[in-house]
């Protein structure tokens, strides 16, 4: 999976917990709960929906490098790959 | 014969808005079946029914607004006789939105997207259609007007799931000038929040005015429980994890059980202790606004369902719709600020009950630890709690026993009785 | 004339003879014929003052024959003139409409591709004026039917004057319909005019609720309508099409797209008429932005009435275009 293919999804993810998301405007380095305003179950949920998008289970060890959405769109491209 | 009448579903509801019936005359009903769901100011509920029986007659039309207590149905008692209602009986139409002509020629095909089978009968325009499946609305739950779903429809129906207005940006770029979509003045696009604000306000005064409130706060050292629960979380896939949140409800949940002061009602003049823990969690809605259902008997619940619990509460607090038992049987509620919220937060009771648990934020702190410095996740813990019931020192073993449950994290896990054997 | 930058007031009738004016002094291969255009001023007073000006050679009066005349402007077009074939109005078209389909349009393609007909024929169209069934006749869509046709509506001043000189330009046939209801009508033209395209459709008025689709004589009681709706509480969008042949989708549909709901407003019949086309375009186009069915206000489907409260009735109208957006919009039920 390209990281470009990754971002998409995760965009689409981010907009179904968090319908009012303007993911046009989404800073791809910033922490994705301080952009979209996610709490820890929201956060949980886009966890739990990218593992059933594409197997690739986020340990909470790897939290923060799949903070903010480049982190999050690299992580799943690359093990989804792998 | 008995009467269903329009419940209370908060403390401040006065009257509620019948948005549609689920059930007709003749159906037989059983304790805790949704039989209807009621607009409050808040929010859509479903409302159940707490006896068993067969609906006779159904006598309220949906649309209507009616106060608290006004009877909407008559229902036959499951073991009397005659309980079923007399073929010939003229029953008043229990569809939701009466369409008094069928829907105008434009009715529009089959969805386009692959709906449910009913959902494709649905008249709504193809607008309309697009703007559920983006806001993940339910087409058969959608109370139309004239007999067709307009996007308006669609949008009123996201309000009140969410308490607020749905994003109204439309991406194309038009003429010279672009407008700002608006809706004609007589559909009232944003009264629902307005209304939910209102509610909040009125609820928030009156506690303020009637509860004597006093305040404590603790801070409470997480390395302990954090570690435990990452340690439980590591081999587990994502959906079984548990959040800190639900750990610190688990602690609060068991904490009353010496505290039969903090976890009740006061009504009439007088305090009364309840034998259940319904934890009432407080949920912010995207957008603004707040509502706070309850999990009944939290504290008889292992983690992994509390957690589970939690989830599903918050999902359709925010996503779906609440059921009439959680919104009015809460003793206590906890209210968390999450992760990018203040470090503490003092807050308001909602009555009747007599106690509000506040967490903030988790943040780094340097504590001392054995004469040492350290650096250690701490959660400032409050207490808002009503002085004719409960004095601070009362209030501070309270939170004290919640910081001691939380250190032996073990103890959380399973049912009521590992806490008891603890104290 | 001034000469100063700016803009000035002048009628329709006005802006169309100077247009035609100034178009025959910049080209010498451009003249006016036509019923009672020389020594009469035209049936409407629109060439007054032009046979002085450039004579009978340029500004020739014809015999009572629209199949003749026609033809012989169409043969002076591809013989290399620019002429301007007035047909006093479109209700008297249609006995050289096998000129007009048959030849001006569709020699080009019947040539393969050698002979253009560079003929500009200005028809004046319409009803509301109380000359009965057979005068008062809005066939635009006749002629937006016909590939081979550019077709054009000017509903204001500006386009009264801007259009001529581009349809002039065009190496093929293009018609002009101008609404009988706007010869003395009153506008801006600005000073030097603007240069006008023919491919667009025009934004008349910003709404966000609404799209009112209309061209022509309509254009008016559509502004009308709009404002009487702005104080319901309704934000209405006016757009001019303009050109009816080729139509420019895209201003409808970027417009619609916004407002999701549209109306048409078509002074033709509305059986298989300019309604049915545009509202069949946003149909395809906009299907999915659409949040009611798109509604059309056209002519009751009679003979145009003589007696002016039955002619009133049978045609568009400002009431009857507020009730449709109101039922667009949904206030009504």
């Amino acid at each position: 999976m390209t990281p470009e293919t990754s971002r998409e999804l995760i965009c689409r993810l981010l907009v179904e917990i968090a319908p009012d998301a303007d993911v046009d405007e989404l800073d791809d380095e910033r922490d994705l709960r301080r952009e979209v305003d996610l709490d820890s179950l929201d956060f949980q949920t886009l966890v739990e929906r990218v593992a059933q998008e594409t197997s690739v289970q986020i340990p909470e060890t790897d939290y923060p490098k799949v903070r903010s959405l480049r982190g999050m769109s690299d992580y799943v491209a690359a093990a989804a790959t792998a | 014969m008995a009467e269903f009448r329009m419940p209370s579903l908060g403390a401040d509801m006065t009257e509620g808005t019948l948005l549609e019936w689920l059930v007709h005359p003749g159906d037989v009903v059983h304790r805790g079946d949704i039989v209807a769901v009621v607009d409050t100011a808040k929010s859509a509920i479903d409302v159940e029914v707490f006896q068993d029986g067969t609906v006779m007659k159904l006598l309220v039309e949906p649309g209507a607004t009616v106060p608290v207590g006004e009877p909407l149905a008559l229902l036959a008692d499951g073991d009397s006789p005659g309980s079923r209602p007399p073929v010939t009986e003229p029953a008043p139409s229990p569809e939701p939105p009466p369409s008094p002509e069928p829907p105008p020629a434009g009715r529009t095909a089959a969805a386009p997207h692959g709906t449910s089978h009913d959902a494709a009968h649905i008249p709504a325009s193809p607008f309309a259609r697009r703007r559920a499946t983006e806001l993940g609305i339910d087409l058969t739950q959608v109370a139309g007007h004239g007999g067709v779903i307009s996007v308006a429809d669609v949008e009123r129906a996201a309000l009140a799931r969410n308490g607020e207005g749905p994003a109204s940006t439309d991406a194309v770029p038009a003429a010279p000038e672009p407008v700002v979509p608006a809706l004609p003045a007589d559909k009232p696009r944003s009264s629902h929040a307005a209304a939910m604000r209102e509610a909040i306000a009125a609820l928030m005064a009156r506690s303020k005015r009637e509860i004597p409130h006093y305040y404590l706060t603790l801070d409470i050292d997480l390395e302990v429980p954090l570690g435990w629960l990452a340690d439980r979380n590591a081999g587990r896939p994502v959906a079984e994890r548990v959040l800190p949140a639900a750990l610190l409800l688990a602690a609060v949940a068991r904490a009353l059980h010496d505290f039969p002061d903090m976890n009740g009602s006061f009504a009439d003049g007088a305090y009364h202790p309840s034998p259940n823990v319904n934890l009432g969690v407080a949920i912010a809605l995207r957008g603004g606004g707040l509502i706070a259902p309850g999990i009944p008997d939290a504290d008889q619940l292992d983690l992994d369902t509390l957690m589970a619990r939690m989830k599903d509460l918050v999902a359709r607090a925010r996503g779906g719709r609440l059921r009439a038992s959680e919104m009015s049987d809460s003793t206590i509620t906890v209210t968390s600020l999450g992760e990018q919220g203040a470090e503490s937060v003092l807050g308001v009771i909602y009555p009747p009950q007599v106690a509000l648990v506040g967490f903030g934020r988790i943040v780094e702190r340097p504590v001392a630890v054995d004469g040492m410095l350290a650096v250690r996740p701490v959660v400032t813990a409050t207490l808002a709690a009503d002085h004719r019931v409960s004095d601070g020192h009362r209030g501070g073993l309270f939170l004290t026993r919640i910081a001691e449950l939380l250190s032996d994290p073990e103890t959380l896990m399973g049912g009521s009785h590992d806490a008891r054997d603890q104290s | 004339m001034s000469t100063t930058t700016g803009t000035r007031t002048l009628s329709y009738r006005e802006a169309v003879r100077e247009a035609m004016r100034d178009a025959m002094r910049a080209d010498g291969r451009v003249f006016l014929m036509g019923e009672d255009v020389g020594r009469y001023g035209g049936g409407f007073g629109v060439s007054l003052g032009l046979l002085e000006e450039f004579g009978e050679e340029r500004i020739r009066d014809t015999p009572l024959s629209e199949s003749g005349f026609v033809g012989a402007g169409i043969g002076a077009a591809l013989g290399g003139m620019r002429p301007i074939v007035e047909i006093m109005t479109v209700n008297f078209s249609l006995l050289a409409l096998d000129q007009i389909l048959n030849s001006a349009a569709t020699l080009l393609h019947m040539s393969g591709g050698q002979f253009n007909v560079p003929v500009v024929i200005r028809m004046t169209t319409g009803g509301g004026r109380q000359l009965a069934a057979q005068h008062s006749h809005s066939l635009e869509a006749y002629y937006a039917h016909i590939p081979g046709l550019r077709v054009l509506a000017p509903a204001t001043v500006a386009d009264a004057y801007g259009m001529l000189a581009p349809a002039l330009a065009d190496p093929d046939p293009v018609v002009i319909f101008e609404h009988g209801s706007l010869y003395n009508a009153k506008g801006e033209l600005a000073e030097p005019p603007n240069a006008v395209d023919l491919d667009s459709a025009a934004v008349r008025r910003a709404g966000s609720d609404v799209t009112l689709v209309t061209y022509g004589g309509c254009l008016d009681l559509c502004l009308d309508a709009a404002n009487l709706l702005e104080s319901q509480g309704v934000s209405v969008e006016v757009i001019d099409l303009r050109t009816l042949r080729p139509l420019d989708d895209e201003t409808v549909m970027t417009s619609v797209s916004r407002t999701h709901r549209a109306v048409v407003v078509d002074e033709g019949w509305r059986s298989v008429g300019l309604s049915a086309e545009v509202a069949a375009r946003i149909a395809e186009d906009c299907f999915y932005d659409l949040d009611a069915p798109v509604g059309r206000v056209a002519t009751i489907e009679v003979p145009i009435p003589y007696p002016r409260h039955l002619e009133q009735a049978a045609l568009p109208s400002a009431d009857r275009v507020v009730s449709a957006v109101r039922k667009a919009v949904g206030i009504d039920g």
